[in-house]
């Protein structure tokens, strides 16, 4: 009795089994073919020099030689990426917290709420890269009155280098830099109405100030969302069809000296530095306590 | 009969204090002023660089020269969008752009709607390892797996047509998917099983319940993800010139090439000084790429702004 009772059991959960693989198998297909086989392919380009012909490719095998030539002998490249790196690891604090900033007055209640919430999520509808190109060709991306004023200037003059181009990149992208937080603007706004009220009462009940309560009960209850916004701006900012580094691999896809081999082995050199970057944010930023979602 | 007429309330100075700062319950005027005019400071330097491109695509070029002219352009001059209509091609551009936005989209949102339901409602081995794929999937730089795709589809003549997009959204490898899938996981996650247990006792299929019981409930999302989908891939640049370039041409890709664009029809060698090609014609080209966006954005704002709070997308 028991032996068929369980029987049935396991064929309902292997029914159960197949209906769900039958709903995610489109999926599973094009994970296959779109994503696995590219990437493998590509992985297979980086390791050979790849020359287009008219009936397919030919390839003739290198080794690891386009990942030395990428790190070693070219030194745009290496140049290139640490730029984006250095770029990336500045603006994802700047992101959060402006993002966060604008997400706490937000969740105010006062009139016109609605308009600013308009306002402060509009870029995210026009950020595509050749509009944002031409933006910043006018240099209206820079912070205003301040990038160009002489003071700044003479300022950044006196700094190193390795300091002064990160400043100068904040300085002359500031408003890039904020266009990237509309998303996460929304992400923080939605977490800050999830936090139960009654924690808020009871703290002021018990006389925490505003700031106490900010640091004490709204910082922590959102150390999951600032993981996620920070894994959202690191990769929508890597992806960014304007961003250096993909403009260079880009670049280099269609040239003679560079080619799809070279190409394919920055590519996987730059994912990479992308997972190095997420993984370091997720060191820094991952939630302490357990907190239940 | 009459009610009592309320006493007017007496300014002390406590409550006055209380006006003006706030208390617990309610903000004082001080404190709002203060929340209004950050936000309308940070707004406007938001802003700053559309408010740029809206004066200058108005300016003509007697104005561009003229230093005086900053802000308010001393007559609005069309000329500007005249040439920046002509060299978008903009009318059949546009058109393709939204058959390039809308079609992937649909295919995408509506695969991605298929597993979010499967993942959210079925129990199967493997699943956690397919969240992480699905994650994969978001993180992978398009760089890296774009080139064979192109290849491929150059084999088979579908390099430029509609096609190099349709087929990775047709099987969940769209644009962006991976938020897409999560927004739906966490949509039927949120939606009660009662209906849909009740419909499996009357003998409807699985695939029944998910088209007739559970999508209904899932609409908000499907527009959410439409809407959102449309907005990439209108804006997407790197896929659609590696995949439709030769082909179907869309608006950012012709921003890309404005000025090229811009020499051929006005060669300037040709054409008098103030048919050169201009920062004012510039501005104007880029404002045509985004008005469509704009008006969409306007229109449909409440379903942007307020879908994401309760599309859980920041759940996960």
């Amino acid at each position: 009795m028991t032996g068929r009772r369980a029987r049935r059991e396991l064929s309902f959960r292997l029914r159960e089994a197949l209906y769900g693989y039958g709903f995610v198998a489109l999926w599973i297909v094009g994970f296959a073919l779109f994503t696995v086989a590219p990437l493998v392919e590509t992985f297979l380009y980086s390791l050979n020099n790849v020359t287009v012909t008219a009936t397919g490719i030919q390839m003739t095998f290198l080794a690891w030689n386009n990942y030395t030539r990428a790190l070693l002998t070219d030194p745009t490249f290496v140049q290139l990426l640490i730029e984006y790196g250095v770029e990336t690891l500045v603006s994802v604090p700047i992101v959060l917290i402006f993002a966060l900033i604008i997400a706490l007055f937000l969740n105010m209640d006062f009139r016109f709420r609605g308009l600013f919430r308009v306002i402060f999520f509009l870029p995210v509808v026009i950020t595509s890269g050749p509009v944002i190109k031409e933006l910043a060709a006018q240099g209206v991306t820079a912070a205003p009155q301040v990038a160009n004023s002489p003071l700044i200037v003479n300022a950044l003059a006196q700094v190193p280098p390795y300091l002064r181009n990160p400043i100068e990149y904040v300085l002359t992208s500031f408003i890039l830099i904020l266009w990237f937080s509309g998303v996460q603007i929304l992400i923080y706004l939605s977490s800050l109405q999830k936090i139960d009220r009654s924690i808020y009462e009871a703290a002021s009940v018990d006389g925490a100030s505003g700031w106490e309560t900010f640091w004490k009960i709204t910082l922590p209850a959102l150390s999951t969302t600032t993981l996620i916004n920070a894994f959202y701006t690191i990769i929508t900012l890597s992806h960014f069809s304007e961003n250096k580094v993909i403009r260079y691999i880009y670049s280099q896809t269609y040239r003679v000296e560079g080619g799809i081999g070279y190409a394919s082995a920055m590519s996987f050199l730059y994912f990479l530095v992308l997972i190095l970057l997420l993984l370091g944010s997720f060191v820094l930023l991952r939630p302490r306590t357990k907190s239940e979602l | 009969m009459k009610p009592p007429r309320m006493k007017p309330p007496r300014i002390t100075r406590d409550t006055l204090k209380l006006r003006l700062l706030g208390s617990r319950s309610r903000h004082g005027v001080l404190p709002m002023i203060f929340v209004y005019a950050v936000l309308t400071a940070i707004g406007f330097v938001y802003l700053y660089p559309l408010l740029y491109m809206f004066v200058n695509s108005l300016k003509s070029p007697q104005d561009l020269l003229n230093p005086m002219v900053q802000w308010i352009p001393t007559q609005s001059y069309l000329g500007n969008y005249a040439k920046a209509f002509r060299v978008l091609a903009y009318p059949q551009t546009l058109l393709s752009t939204v058959l390039v936005s809308v079609a992937p989209s649909l295919l995408q949102v509506w695969v991605a709607a298929l597993v979010g339901y499967g993942l959210a409602r079925y129990r199967f081995w493997g699943k956690r390892l397919l969240f992480l794929l699905i994650f994969a999937t978001f993180i992978i730089p398009p760089q890296n797996t774009v080139i064979p795709q192109m290849l491929t589809y150059r084999k088979f003549g579908l390099l430029g047509s509609l096609w190099s997009l349709l087929l990775p959204a047709l099987l969940g490898q769209g644009f962006k998917s991976a938020i897409f899938i999560l927004i739906f996981y966490q949509t039927f996650l949120s939606l009660p099983r009662a209906l849909e247990e009740a419909a499996r006792l009357d003998g409807a299929s699985d695939l029944g319940i998910f088209v007739r019981v559970a999508l209904p409930g899932a609409i908000p999302a499907f527009i959410v993800s439409i809407i959102f989908s449309v907005v990439w891939y209108w804006n997407e640049t790197y896929l659609t010139v590696v995949f439709l370039e030769g082909g179907i041409q869309t608006l950012p890709m012709q921003l890309a090439k404005f000025t090229q664009a811009y020499e051929n029809l006005y060669p300037p060698g040709m054409v008098n000084i103030f048919d050169r090609l201009n920062e004012a014609v510039k501005m104007s080209g880029t404002f045509l790429i985004i008005l469509p966006l704009l008006v969409m954005y306007f229109v449909l704002q409440k379903w942007f702004v307020e879908s994401i709070e309760r599309s859980g997308l920041a759940g996960e």
